[in-house]
């Protein structure tokens, strides 16, 4: 129990308090455990001694092959969110969600609970319209100040929106994908393959790019 | 493993309420940096009504990682600073708003901000403290080859270029300290500076000077970057002998300091011709009740206390302002 100093610990204890539902974690390892997946379980184990309202499963994603399979996880290491009945919204973080990338961490957990700020109606009504598949990859580095805002707006989508699934991903931990992506900026957010933002943009301007592959009639492999 | 937790987005927010468009404020800041924060706690003090317009909390600050000439702080990380100033202002219940970006202001006596969103918010003062942003090169390809080589944030991009050959542009202390997280990483740095010195501070400098792996082109400036799906190569140009050549590089971060946030204000307060607002020892504005603060304003040196002084000044020359009137 070392990865948190007190002084943290004690400030996610606070913030953890103002959860209103459960959350359950879900972490996928291996026994032969890979760069950051020993500290990655760790980090939910942590967490998750940190509030009542937080459970955790790990899981490990050679043995447990066909849990791996029923959320999708295809790298490790690997967190799902799910929430109090245990319904996945596809929010991933692939990589130790540290650095700044503990807000966008923390956020994901708090809404998922039932904490959410209200999104203008308007914009509401362009979420609830999406019916195509939509697969969001942002790619971050965990010392980059305005990448947990992308995440935490691709990660708002897929809850509000079952047809949307988001992923977080540490680039530095993931090299042959971010070379695959030709990430060198972050945050590089790539939706479907087909389209990318570069930077930290607002939640319309996701929504606009989401259009933009509905002309296209692309759908998710 | 460092975990910069920005506690106070998480916490006690209720106590902003959001902006009120049917009412008349006493005082309207535009801006959420030092200067701002520091004029929305000395507004309060005062028992005006305030409203708080702020597009990033923090500001430049929040990208900032260490400061260590606060004072108070022998060391502070710039998001931790950040919520300090963020929880003093949550001392007080403010009218607040964050991540709405300021289309234009009217003054008609009674002030209008026009908000991108199409809110109207009035006040019977303004208070400006809207900073500045990185300033861009402004040549061809730098906009096509934004995240696929031109960067502008070190401490974000740095990592994707480990054994990499990168150009720095800049030779103040913002290109020094990119330079010295990129000599951690790449093969090897080029800093491009259109002087014949670095302009940046000795201890920047001496840190910058203990690689190995850093080379410096003095008098020179970068005209184009080129490349197909990446930057390939950057077309430079010594500026004394007229001598253009080009060297290939994998990656290009501009960091040639900053532009003053001003563009929503041009003909309505007067600006300077580096586009700062011009403001007196008062923080007054060519225009009655409009009022500015920090590193947007003509005032010399852009650092974070001075931005909290000058904010403070703006607060205090406004209420004053406002008891004048009345």
């Amino acid at each position: 129990m070392a990865l948190f100093e007190e002084k943290i610990q004690q400030q996610l204890k606070e913030i953890l308090k103002s959860m209103k539902e459960e959350v359950t974690i879900v972490n996928f390892t291996q026994e032969i455990e890979c760069p950051m997946c020993r500290e990655t379980r760790l980090f939910v184990e942590e967490i998750g001694s940190l509030s009542e309202k937080l459970k955790v499963k790990v899981y490990n994603f050679v043995t447990d092959k066909e849990i791996a399979m029923r959320y999708k996880i295809d790298k490790i290491p690997a967190i799902a969110l799910l929430d109090k009945d245990e319904k996945d919204y596809g929010i991933r973080f692939y990589g130790l969600p540290g650095g700044y990338e503990i807000n966008s961490f923390l956020g994901a957990i708090l809404e998922l609970s039932g904490k959410r700020e209200p999104i203008p109606d308007e914009l509401m009504k362009r979420i609830k319209s999406i019916d195509r598949d939509i697969h969001i990859q942002v790619f971050v580095s965990l010392g980059c100040p305005h990448c947990p805002a992308a995440v935490s707006t691709a990660h708002r989508l897929a809850m509000e929106n079952e047809h949307i699934t988001a992923d977080m991903i540490d680039a530095n931990n993931f090299v042959p994908l971010s070379q695959k992506y030709n990430v060198t900026g972050v945050p590089k957010i790539v939706f479907n393959d087909k389209f990318e933002l570069i930077g930290a943009h607002p939640l319309n301007t996701f929504l606009d790019v989401i259009d933009r592959l509905k002309d296209y009639g692309i759908n998710i492999d | 493993m460092d975990f910069n937790l920005t506690s106070l987005s998480f916490l006690n927010e209720s106590k902003f309420n959001s902006i009120d468009t049917s009412k008349v404020y006493d005082i309207v800041i535009i801006g959420g940096g030092p200067a701002g924060l520091t004029a929305a706690v000395y507004a309060m003090r005062k028992g005006a009504s305030v409203a708080l317009i702020a597009k990033h909390a923090g500001g430049q600050v929040a990208e900032t990682s260490g400061i260590e000439n606060y004072m108070g702080y022998r060391y502070i990380n710039g998001l931790e600073l950040v919520d300090k100033f963020k929880d003093q202002v949550l001392h007080f219940t403010i009218d607040y708003d964050e991540g709405g970006e300021v289309e234009a202001i009217e003054d008609e006596g009674i002030k209008k901000v026009l908000l991108k969103d199409g809110r109207i918010i009035k006040s019977k003062s303004l208070i400006i403290a809207s900073g500045k942003r990185w300033r861009k090169l402004g040549v061809k390809g730098e906009d096509e080859f934004i995240g696929k080589g031109v960067a502008y944030c070190s401490i974000c991009d740095a990592p994707f270029f480990a054994g990499k050959k990168v150009v720095v542009v800049g030779g103040g202390n913002s290109g020094v300290e990119a330079a010295i997280d990129l000599a951690k990483v790449a093969k090897e740095v080029i800093v491009i500076q259109n002087l014949d010195k670095l302009t940046a501070d000795k201890i920047l400098i001496d840190k910058l000077n203990s690689f190995t792996n850093v080379n410096f082109l003095y008098k020179t400036v970068v005209r184009e970057i080129i490349g197909d799906s990446f930057v390939k190569t950057i077309l430079i140009e010594n500026t004394e002998l007229l001598q253009k050549s080009e060297i290939d590089v994998d990656g290009i971060f501009i960091e040639i300091g900053l532009v003053p946030n001003s563009d929503f204000v041009r003909g309505v307060v007067e600006l300077n011709s580096n586009g700062e607002i011009i403001v007196d020892c008062s923080c007054s504005t060519s225009a009655r009740g409009i009022f500015a603060a920090g590193d947007v304003t003509s005032v010399p040196f852009k650092q974070i206390i001075i931005a909290a002084g000058e904010g403070a000044k703006a607060a205090l020359s406004a209420w004053e302002y406002l008891l004048n009137e009345e």
